[in-house]
């Protein structure tokens, strides 16, 4: 039990440093490739016994909860565990095709690993100081992984990035040091019970205040976003892809966890603000999108409006709320990233993520076409793809609480997002090329092409079944929202095996 | 940008950070401190030094790439990670040995693997940064 725990984090590690040994060789893109399967094989394994066994939890190194890491996995952590697999396996397969030799040298794909394996750490963790080690070993190796894109404006992007992320892992660690200091443990499940139990409720809403803020920059909520559209559009496809999927949702699922799990004692303060923030999120990201016109930065702000809907249902924190945001958060990593994917090969078909300078794909590439449809309107929120569910769910929350401006605001901003798909739709597929250029997918190599499709084609398969299939994700999610506002079982299997 | 004044002081310090940091490593096991922290350090010292004499001395003083030694600091703690396994036991479980007489365990092997890949992480990025500034 305690190995199927800690084997998904580590085992990225082994698979970066194989591919950092034979970074001169064609091996390095190979294993991390190979070491991506295994990572899915160990996640489903995970997935399927927490699904059998509800949360499952263990201490490191025998050291009894709450003192020594604890690992957990329930039904959210386990899902995003998977994701984080799907898509490590899906951008390590694209990588193949676009990172060359002279970036594999670096090591580029042995950074690549080491980010999967602190984003997989990061949701397993169920220890506030451990979780803060994952942060720094995802802000390192995302550092790595932009600056090697080598040009001056991917270091421009990088330095900004970076130095907003330092800001934000300070706060978090000053929040942690003074919970610490003020509760005496860092185990979030003991965590629960000591910050109810503590007499001073405004020193712990304040320390709430500051984790929110510091998971917010890492998120990229408003009026904190502003190093994301910064920093996505500069670095290679692969890099900005599972950044996008994955990079701020890992706020988001701190931002879930620590707002479900420990601060849960003034909700009228503290989920009242982020139900304002949520809004002033879905908003200003939608509207930053519409005034963009290059291919990475309209889906850069995109990333900031859908984040609004998943802080919305975690702000709502109704039942029904919170499982759309969780489910919202499964379908928009597939959509998100894939978007990004479908963005590389665009570029390699015609030169440019300039929407005004590019043209002529839907006549080029038919099929790509198709394949940008789907996650295109799937984020839009419309019938029958993933996105539809997961919009229907949250409006339907909010609608049960009688907030009809929240819902409208939802809708209003779902509404938009097709302005901006409309917009790329337009631009980059329907017209035709402004010099007249004929960009033609059989011109690039078979091998090269299939390496790139084939990812593109997996995640939207995915997104149509979740679409045409919603039901059982739907109750796992049901399942995931359950557990994590009734963490009973979660603290007692935590805390369980300080007894053992 | 050199400057004779830091150059003589990065003289000094250099060792000096290089010590500390392997105290500080060593102390980590009892003790605050630790490979992650001594690992910073000890990178400190050497940016110190790149920053006094330049990016191409501070290679040749390190004598190993960077890179290298991030590598096998990585493996290294991952041994120590995983060599609880073999015991059956817990993950990072420790794991001890003797070794002439001393008490050796797999802890420490991890906390200097971590070390070696924090130093090795950190220096391959700044001398990246300096060398494209």
């Amino acid at each position: 039990m305690s190995w199927l725990l800690a084997l998904p984090i580590l085992f990225p590690f082994c698979t970066a440093a194989l591919s950092l040994l034979t970074r001169n060789s064609r091996w390095s893109a190979r294993i991390s490739v190979a070491g991506s399967v295994i990572s899915l094989i160990l996640a489903c394994l995970l997935v399927g016994t927490v699904m059998r066994e509800g949360v499952i939890a263990t201490q490191m190194s025998t050291w009894a909860a709450p003192f020594g890491i604890t690992l957990v996995a329930d039904y959210l952590g386990a899902a995003m565990v998977l994701i984080t697999a799907i898509i490590g396996l899906a951008t390590a397969i694209w990588a193949l095709a676009e990172i060359d030799d002279d970036t594999a040298r670096m090591g580029w794909h042995g950074v690549y690993q080491t980010l999967l394996g602190g984003v997989t750490g990061a949701f397993l963790t169920g220890d506030i100081f451990n979780l803060y080690v994952w942060f720094e070993v995802l802000l390192i190796s995302s550092f790595g992984l932009l600056i090697m894109g080598g040009r001056k404006e991917a270091i421009d992007g990088a330095v900004k990035y970076v130095t907003l992320n330092l800001i934000s892992t300070v706060l978090f660690l000053c929040a942690a040091g003074l919970l610490y200091g003020a509760t005496g443990t860092l185990n979030m499940a003991d965590l629960r019970q000591a910050v109810a139990d503590h007499p001073d409720q405004g020193l712990m809403t304040a320390i709430a205040m500051m984790f929110m803020i510091g998971f917010g920059l890492k998120a990229g909520v408003f009026p904190l976003f502003f190093w994301l559209p910064a920093s996505y559009h500069t670095p290679h496809y692969a890099v900005s892809a599972v950044f996008a999927g994955l990079l701020t949702k890992v706020g988001v699922y701190a931002l879930i966890r620590v707002f479900t799990l420990i601060f849960v004692g003034d909700q009228g303060f503290t989920h009242q603000i982020l139900l304002w923030v949520a809004l002033a999120t879905m908003l200003t990201g939608v509207l930053g999108a519409a005034a963009q016109s290059d291919f990475r930065k309209i889906l850069s702000f995109h990333i900031i409006s859908q984040i609004g809907y998943m802080i919305l249902g975690l702000a709502l924190m109704t039942p029904l709320a919170v499982m759309g945001a969780i489910f919202y958060l499964i379908h928009h990593i597939i959509v998100k990233s894939n978007l990004f994917l479908i963005a590389g090969v665009s570029r390699r078909l015609t030169g440019s993520s300039d929407l005004y300078a590019i043209g002529g794909l839907y006549r080029a590439a038919p099929l790509l076409s198709v394949l940008f449809m789907i996650p295109a309107f799937s984020l839009a929120g419309f019938p029958p793809l993933s996105g539809f569910w997961a919009k229907y769910v949250l409006v339907q929350a909010s609608l049960e609480l009688e907030a009809a401006l929240v819902a409208g605001i939802a809708l209003l901003v779902g509404l938009l997002t097709i302005y901006s798909m409309t917009k790329i739709w337009a631009e980059a597929f329907w017209k035709g090329h402004p010099q007249g250029i004929e960009p033609a997918l059989a011109t690039i190599s078979p091998r090269i092409r299939w390496l790139m499709l084939s990812p593109v084609i997996a995640l939207a398969v995915m997104t149509v079944i979740i679409g045409l299939y919603p039901a059982p994700f739907l109750d796992y999610a049901t399942t995931a929202a359950q557990q994590l506002l009734e963490p009973t079982d979660y603290v007692q299997t935590v805390l369980r095996e300080a007894v053992k | 940008m050199k400057s004779l004044i830091l150059l003589t002081g990065a003289r000094f310090l250099v060792p000096l950070f290089l010590v500390f940091s392997l105290y500080v490593l060593l102390r980590g096991h009892n003790a605050p401190g630790g490979g992650f922290i001594g690992g910073l350090i000890a990178a400190c010292g050497f940016t110190l030094y790149a920053f006094a004499a330049g990016v191409e001395a501070a290679r040749k003083a390190l004598r190993i790439d960077p890179r290298t030694i991030g590598i096998l600091g990585l493996i290294c703690a991952l041994i120590g990670a995983f060599a609880s396994a073999f015991t059956g036991q817990e993950p990072f479980a420790g794991v001890w040995g003797e070794v002439w007489g001393y008490a050796v365990s797999s802890v420490l092997v991890f906390d200097i693997g971590v070390y070696l890949a924090v130093f090795g992480g950190m220096l391959t990025l700044i001398f990246a940064l300096e060398e494209t500034a």
